[in-house]
C-alpha cells in the first residue's frame, strides 16, 4: 500500500501561481465522487501561496509558501467529524464524505492550518484531496504536474527510491508549524528562518570590503558559524533562530570589530565600517 | 480522443501563455491540462555544461493564466449577442457624449450586420478612403488564422481601412536606440539569441539582470519555461544581480545582489559603470578597437570632456541613489569575469526602456557589452529566456508572416493564398496613423510624427516623417476596434475616453469577446468567441518574422492544431465568421474567403503550405493534435554574435545583416548592418540624421528625465515615481478582469470588503507611514491627468519615493462621469504621460510618471 507524500521545497517557489489556477480548474464544478464535490468559482483555495517578506529595504529576501492540506496522520478534522464524515485512508489521504460532512462546519474551524473551506451553497466542508481521482488514474496531483521549478515533489514514502523518500530521509525536511502536533504528511524544505546580514565597509576608503571573515556566535550555545564577505562586503547568515548572538569582523590591516545581536526578527545591520588598525 | 472518464472528449489547444489539452463534457470545457509529451515524440535536446547535463522536462510549463482559460471562458462578462447602444441612432441623432454611459439592448446579428455595413457604406462613399480607422490588440488569442495580422489584416485591406500602427510598446529603446547602435532593423533593434542558453551553462560566470524580471514576463509568450534554466544556472554556481527599483519575481529566488535605482536614472549608472572601466582599464581594448567605432567621443562624454561632468560613481550616486562604492564593486565584478547582461526580459526589452529617452538606456546595455566583448563566451545580451537548441530549418509560419492575409512573403510563395489581397491603404502612396497619437488625431488635427509603426525595412524608416489627415484622405468618422480591450495599456487613457465621446467619431464598432474597457464606449458591439470555440493552428510562442526563432523560448519547438472544442457561446461567432458575414453583405465574401474556405479550410492550407508535411500526415496530426519539431542530427552550436566578436562571416540562421530586403548595407564578413558595420558608440544615423537632437544624441547620454526627480514643481507635487511594469499575471489586458481566477491572486488584485477586486499598486512601508496608508487600504493614487482606486500593498520590496502597479487592467470603470472621476477599475495608464519617448521616436513612455498616493475616503 502506497502511502502518499509530498515535499516542497520553499527555496523553489517563485510565487507563479500556476498550482493556484490548476487546482481551481481541476476543481471548479467538477465532482470527483466519492472524494470530492465541486468548487465555487471563487473564493476556495485548496493549494494557496502565503508570502513571507523578511528584512528591510535594500535588503529583502522573499518567499512563497505554498500552503495546502497536510493530510495529518493525527487530523483535527477527523477528530472533529461527526459520523465519520472525515476519515483517513490507508495511504495518508485525508477524505472528507461529501454527503456526511454537510452542515458541519465545525470542521472548517477545527483545522489549524486553515486549509478547509466552506461551500456556503452545498453547507459542505472542502479541501485538497491530494488529487487522488488522478492517482487512480496513475497521474500526479495536478499542482505537482503544472509546476516549473520543481518545488512540488510528491510520491510514495512506502519506496524507498522515490524521490519524496529519499528527501524526507535526508533528515532535512521540517513541519509546517510543527506547534499544530498533527504529523502532516507534507514535508517541507526551505522553510524562511532569521537572518542576520550586513554590507561591511572599508571606511577609509568608502570601498566595499570584500573578503572579510565574518563569524557569527549564538551565545546560548557558543556554537560559531563563519562566512566571508563578497564584492559588494555582503554577508548573511541565514536559517537562524531567535537569540543573543554576536558578529565578528575580522580583516588584516583593520580593526576586529564585534557587534552584538538581540535577535528578534530578521536583522540587517546596515553599514558595518571597518577602520584602520593602529600601527 | 476519449478519455477514461465517460462521455469525455480532449482537444489540443494552444494559447499565448502555451498549448493545452482541453477536456470537454456535454459540450462544455471541464478542465484544461498543460500539454503532455509522449514516448514517440522526439527525444529533447541535452546540454551538457560544467560536469552535468541539463534536459527539459516533457510537461509545458505553460502560464499561471493559461490554466485559468477556464474561468475567463465562462465569464459572465462574455458577450452573447450582438449589441447595440440604446441611445445610438444611426438615422438621427448619435448621442456620442453618451458613449461609455449609456446602456446596451440586444439587437440579432441581421440588425447588427445592417448596421455596420450601412454606416460602412456611407461613411466610405461620403468621406472615402482613410476615414475608417482600425486596430487590434496584441494577443487576445492564438493562432495563425484568426489573429490580427492574418483574418483581420485580409479583411481590413479588402475593405480599405486605416490601420493605427502599434508601437514596439514594450522594447521602445531598442527600437528607438540600440537599433541605431548595432542594427538588427529586421529584430527591430533587439539581437539574436542563438545557442546562448549553453552558452551561459557552460560559461557564464555572472548575471546582470537589469530592468529584467523574466519570471514575471516569460519571454513574451514562453510561459514558464525558462524558470528551470535559471535553477540550473543557479546550480552551477552563477551570480546573479538584479538592478530594479522593484524586488522583482526572478529577484525572489535569484538574487545575489539587489539594486535599486531611482527610475529614470539607469542611464546614469551604466555611465558610472563605463567610468570605472575606463579609469580602471578594465574593458577590452582590442575588441573596442577592432569591433566598435566612436569610442573616443564616447570616453570623451564619460569622463567630462564634452560636458566638464565626469560621470563618476559619486555623481552617478546622487542620481540613482545607489552607493557609489556598490557601482564601483559591481563594475569591477562584471568586468573582472564572464558577465550575461539580461538588459530586460527578453534579451532587449525592460521597463527602462519604456520611459523617458528610454533610448539612451537601451544604446548603453549595448556598449556596455562591447566594451567586455559582446558575443565572446558568457558575455552576451541574453535574459534567460531564448536560445535553446532550436531547428532553424523547419519551416512553419509565425503569426507575424500574416496568415491568410496574403501578405508578400514565404507563405504566399508556398501557396497559402490564392488571391492575395492588397491593402491600399497599407502602402507607401496610403494613409497611417500611430497608436499612441489616436486620441490626437481624431480630437486635435493635424498630427506630425516620424516613423511608421515597427520600422522593420530599415533603420533609416524610421526617420521618414508622416502627417494626419494624409494628403487626399478623409479624417477619421468610424473606427472599428477588433481583438479585445486596451484601453488599460494607453497612456493618459482620459484621452481616449474623450475622443470616444467626440461628436467627429461618428461611428464606433468593437469586435470583442468580453464588456469591459473601451467595449462600453461602442455603438455597435459584436460578439466573437474564444480561442477554444474555433478552429486554428499555431505554434507555441513563435511570431517569426520581426521575432524571428523567439519560439527558441520554449524548450521545443511545438506546432498545435487548435481544435475547436466547443461551439461558440451564445451568439457569439469567430472573428473569421464574423468577417465573412459582413464581406458577405459588402460583396467581398468570395475575395475575404478566398473562394468560401472555412477557418478548418485554412487550417488545412497552413498544414499543407509548412514543413509538417514532410514529417507526418495530416490524419495523423489532426489524431494527435500537435508536433514537436525534431533537432537536427549532428546539432551544431552557434552562439549568437560570436561570428562578430571573432570578426568572421556570419554562422547563426539569422536573416541578417545581409538580406534581399537590405542592399546597400555593408556586406563584409562579420559586419552588423549599422553603417560601418560594428557596433558604433557614436551612432552614424544619428549624426547623419540630427546630429544636434539634444533628446537623441550620436552617443547616448543619461538625459534627466521630464518627469521625475529633477522636475521641480511637479516633483514637489507628485513626488512619487510611478512604475508600471508588464503584468505577471496576465498577458497584457487578457487575463484580468472577466470573473478570471487570476483576480484572487494577491500579487494581482485585492478582494476589498465592497466585494470588488482592485489593482494593486506597491508602495514602500516609509511612504505608506507619511501617509498613514496600511497595507490592503483602499488608495487614490493621482496625478493631474486622473486618478485611480487600488488596493495599496506595503512592501519592502520597493524603493523608497517609487510606486510599482503592473501596466495593465482589463477593466474601466469611472465611479463618476466617465473621463472626470477616478477610475476603480485598476487603469494604472489614466496616469501615465503620452509624451513621446523623445521628439523624434513615437514611442511611449509609461515609466516616466509621477504621482501622489493618499488613503481613500468617500
Amino acid at each position: 500500500m502506497a502511502k502518499w507524500a509530498m515535499v516542497i521545497d520553499v527555496s523553489r517557489c517563485t510565487g507563479c501561481y500556476c498550482c493556484f489556477t490548476a487546482c481551481k480548474d481541476e476543481y471548479w464544478d467538477n465532482d470527483y465522487p466519492p472524494y470530492s464535490a465541486g468548487q465555487p468559482k471563487h473564493g476556495q483555495f485548496w493549494i494557496d501561496l502565503v508570502k513571507k517578506e523578511r528584512g528591510m529595504y535594500p535588503w529583502v529576501k522573499v518567499a512563497y509558501i505554498p500552503l495546502l492540506c497536510m493530510q495529518c496522520d493525527d487530523a483535527p478534522c477527523v477528530k472533529a467529524a461527526k459520523n465519520g464524515s472525515v476519515y483517513k485512508r490507508p495511504d495518508g489521504i485525508v477524505i472528507i464524505d461529501s454527503q456526511k460532512a454537510v452542515g458541519q462546519r465545525q470542521i472548517v474551524d477545527a483545522c489549524p492550518y486553515h486549509v478547509i473551506f466552506w461551500n456556503e451553497e452545498k453547507q459542505l466542508p472542502q479541501k485538497c484531496t491530494f488529487c487522488v481521482h488522478m492517482l487512480e488514474e496513475g497521474k500526479i496531483p495536478k499542482c505537482v504536474q503544472v509546476c516549473p521549478s520543481q518545488a512540488l515533489v510528491f510520491g510514495d514514502l512506502e519506496e524507498p527510491k522515490s524521490n519524496v523518500s529519499k528527501i524526507v530521509a535526508s533528515g532535512k525536511t521540517e513541519a509546517l508549524n510543527p506547534e499544530h502536533k498533527t504529523k502532516p504528511r507534507v514535508y517541507y524544505l526551505g522553510v524562511p528562518k532569521l537572518f542576520i546580514a550586513g554590507s561591511v565597509v572599508y571606511g577609509d576608503v568608502d570601498e566595499c570590503a570584500e573578503g572579510v571573515s565574518v563569524t557569527l556566535v549564538d551565545q546560548s550555545t557558543r556554537r560559531s558559524t563563519e562566512t566571508s564577505t563578497n564584492n559588494f562586503g555582503d554577508f548573511e547568515f541565514d536559517g537562524l533562530g531567535t537569540g543573543k548572538y554576536s558578529v565578528k569582523f575580522e580583516c588584516k590591516g583593520y580593526a576586529a570589530k564585534t557587534v552584538d545581536v538581540d535577535l528578534k526578527t530578521d536583522k540587517h545591520l546596515g553599514v558595518v565600517n571597518l577602520t584602520r588598525a593602529r600601527p | 480522443m476519449t478519455s477514461n472518464k465517460k462521455r469525455e472528449q480532449v482537444f489540443t489547444s494552444c494559447t499565448t501563455g502555451g498549448p493545452v489539452n482541453v477536456y470537454v463534457r456535454d459540450g462544455k470545457i471541464t478542465r484544461i491540462e498543460p500539454l503532455e509529451l509522449d514516448d514517440d515524440d522526439t527525444a529533447p535536446w541535452i546540454i551538457r555544461a560544467r560536469g552535468k547535463e541539463f534536459s527539459p522536462p516533457k510537461t509545458a510549463m505553460v502560464s499561471p493564466y493559461t490554466l485559468a482559460e477556464r474561468s475567463r471562458t465562462y465569464a459572465g462578462s462574455r458577450i452573447l449577442h450582438p449589441l447595440k447602444r440604446v441611445d445610438f441612432n444611426p438615422d438621427g441623432d448619435r448621442k456620442t457624449g453618451n458613449r461609455g454611459s449609456s446602456g446596451y439592448m440586444e439587437i440579432s446579428w441581421d440588425e447588427a450586420l445592417d448596421i455596420i455595413t450601412g454606416e460602412t457604406k456611407r461613411i466610405n462613399q461620403t468621406c472615402g478612403p482613410g476615414a475608417i480607422l482600425t486596430t487590434t490588440s496584441s494577443h487576445h488569442n492564438w493562432g495563425n488564422i484568426g489573429y490580427r495580422s492574418s483574418a483581420h489584416a485580409r479583411f481590413m485591406a479588402i475593405l480599405g481601412a486605416m490601420y493605427a500602427e502599434h508601437n514596439p510598446d514594450s522594447w521602445e529603446g531598442w527600437h528607438w536606440g540600440a537599433m541605431h547602435t548595432w542594427g538588427f532593423s529586421w529584430r527591430l533593434g533587439l539581437p539574436e539569441q542563438y545557442d546562448l542558453l549553453e552558452d551561459a551553462l557552460k560559461n557564464t560566470e555572472i548575471i546582470v539582470f537589469w530592468s529584467s524580471d523574466p519570471e514575471a514576463t516569460s519571454g513574451i509568450y514562453s510561459g514558464q519555461e525558462s524558470t528551470l534554466r535559471r535553477f540550473w544556472l543557479k546550480e552551477l554556481g552563477v551570480k546573479m544581480v538584479f538592478i530594479d527599483p522593484y524586488y522583482n519575481f526572478t529577484a525572489v529566488n535569484f538574487s545575489d545582489k539587489w539594486l535599486a535605482p531611482r527610475p529614470g536614472t539607469d542611464a546614469a549608472l551604466a555611465a558610472a559603470i563605463a567610468y570605472v572601466w575606463i579609469t580602471e582599464d578594465l574593458y577590452d581594448k582590442d575588441y573596442v578597437e577592432n569591433r566598435t567605432c566612436g569610442f573616443e567621443k564616447w570616453r570623451d562624454y564619460i569622463m567630462g570632456e564634452e560636458d566638464g561632468t565626469p560621470k563618476t560613481s559619486e555623481w552617478a550616486e546622487k542620481e540613482s541613489g545607489i552607493p557609489a562604492r556598490e557601482i564601483r564593486a559591481l563594475a569591477r565584478d562584471w568586468a573582472g569575469k564572464r558577465t550575461m547582461l539580461a538588459a530586460g526580459g527578453v534579451g532587449g526589452w525592460g521597463g527602462a526602456c519604456r520611459a523617458a529617452y528610454g533610448t539612451e538606456w537601451a544604446r548603453m546595455m549595448v556598449l556596455l557589452q562591447a566594451m567586455q566583448g559582446l558575443g565572446k563566451p558568457g558575455i552576451n545580451i541574453w535574459s534567460t529566456t531564448q536560445g535553446v537548441p532550436y531547428n532553424t530549418n523547419f519551416y512553419f509560419p509565425g503569426d507575424a508572416e500574416g496568415g491568410i492575409s496574403g501578405s508578400p512573403g514565404e507563405l504566399l510563395a508556398r501557396g497559402m493564398v490564392s488571391r492575395p489581397v492588397k491593402s491600399t491603404m497599407d502602402d507607401a502612396g496610403g494613409a497611417h496613423i500611430p497608436r499612441i497619437l489616436v486620441p490626437e488625431c481624431i480630437l486635435n488635427p493635424p498630427q506630425e510624427w516620424r516613423g511608421k509603426g515597427f520600422c522593420g525595412e530599415s533603420v533609416e524608416s524610421q526617420f521618414k516623417k508622416y502627417k494626419y489627415p494624409e494628403d487626399g484622405y478623409s479624417e477619421i468618422k468610424m473606427f472599428w476596434r477588433y481583438g479585445g480591450s486596451y484601453i488599460g495599456t494607453m497612456n493618459n487613457t482620459n484621452r481616449w475616453v474623450k475622443m470616444y465621446q467626440s461628436p467627429g467619431l461618428e461611428f464606433v464598432v468593437n469586435q470583442s469577446i468580453y464588456m469591459e474597457g473601451e467595449a462600453q464606449f461602442a455603438d455597435l458591439v459584436l460578439p466573437a468567441c474564444s480561442n477554444f470555440e474555433r478552429w486554428d493552428i499555431g505554434e507555441w510562442a513563435s511570431p517569426q518574422g520581426y521575432g524571428l526563432h523567439k519560439s527558441s523560448g520554449c524548450n521545443r519547438r511545438i506546432i498545435v492544431l487548435q481544435k475547436k472544442c466547443i461551439e461558440p457561446l451564445g451568439q457569439s461567432r469567430s472573428d473569421y465568421e464574423i468577417f465573412t458575414m459582413v464581406a458577405g453583405r459588402l460583396g467581398f465574401y468570395d475575395k475575404f474567403t478566398d473562394g468560401g474556405l472555412t477557418e478548418l479550410d485554412w487550417v488545412k492550407r497552413m498544414f499543407a503550405a509548412s514543413d509538417l508535411p514532410e514529417y507526418v500526415s495530416w490524419e495523423e496530426f489532426e489524431r494527435k493534435g500537435y508536433f514537436v519539431v525534431p533537432i537536427q542530427k549532428n546539432y551544431k552550436s552557434t552562439p549568437a554574435l560570436r561570428w562578430f566578436a571573432e570578426s568572421r562571416k556570419k554562422d547563426t540562421p539569422d536573416a541578417g545583416p545581409v538580406g534581399e530586403d537590405l542592399q546597400g548595407l555593408p556586406d563584409g564578413e562579420g559586419n552588423l548592418a549599422t553603417k560601418t558595420g560594428k557596433i558604433e558608440f557614436e551612432a552614424l544615423s544619428l549624426k547623419r540624421f540630427d546630429p544636434g537632437d539634444p533628446e537623441r544624441p550620436p552617443v547616448p547620454k543619461y538625459i534627466p528625465s521630464w518627469e521625475g526627480h529633477h522636475t521641480g514643481a511637479l516633483y514637489s507635487k507628485y513626488p512619487l515615481q510611478l512604475i508600471t511594469p508588464h503584468p505577471r499575471f496576465s498577458f497584457h489586458t487578457m487575463n484580468d478582469g472577466k470573473e478570471c481566477w487570476m483576480n484572487e491572486i494577491p500579487e494581482h488584485r485585492v478582494k476589498m470588503e465592497d466585494g470588488h477586486y482592485y489593482w494593486v499598486i506597491r508602495i514602500n512601508p516609509e511612504d505608506a507611514k507619511t501617509r498613514g496608508i496600511k497595507n490592503n487600504d483602499i488608495v487614490k493614487v493621482y496625478n493631474d491627468r486622473g486618478a485611480v482606486l487600488c488596493a495599496a500593498q506595503v512592501t519592502e520590496r520597493i524603493r523608497p519615493g517609487v510606486a510599482h502597479s503592473w501596466e495593465s487592467c482589463a477593466t474601466y470603470e469611472p465611479i463618476g462621469e466617465p473621463g472626470e472621476s477616478p477610475d476603480r477599475g485598476g487603469c494604472i495608464n489614466l496616469l501615465t504621460p503620452h509624451r513621446f519617448i523623445s521628439k523624434n521616436a513615437c514611442g511611449m513612455a509609461p515609466n516616466s510618471c509621477l504621482v501622489e498616493v493618499e488613503k481613500w475616503r468617500k
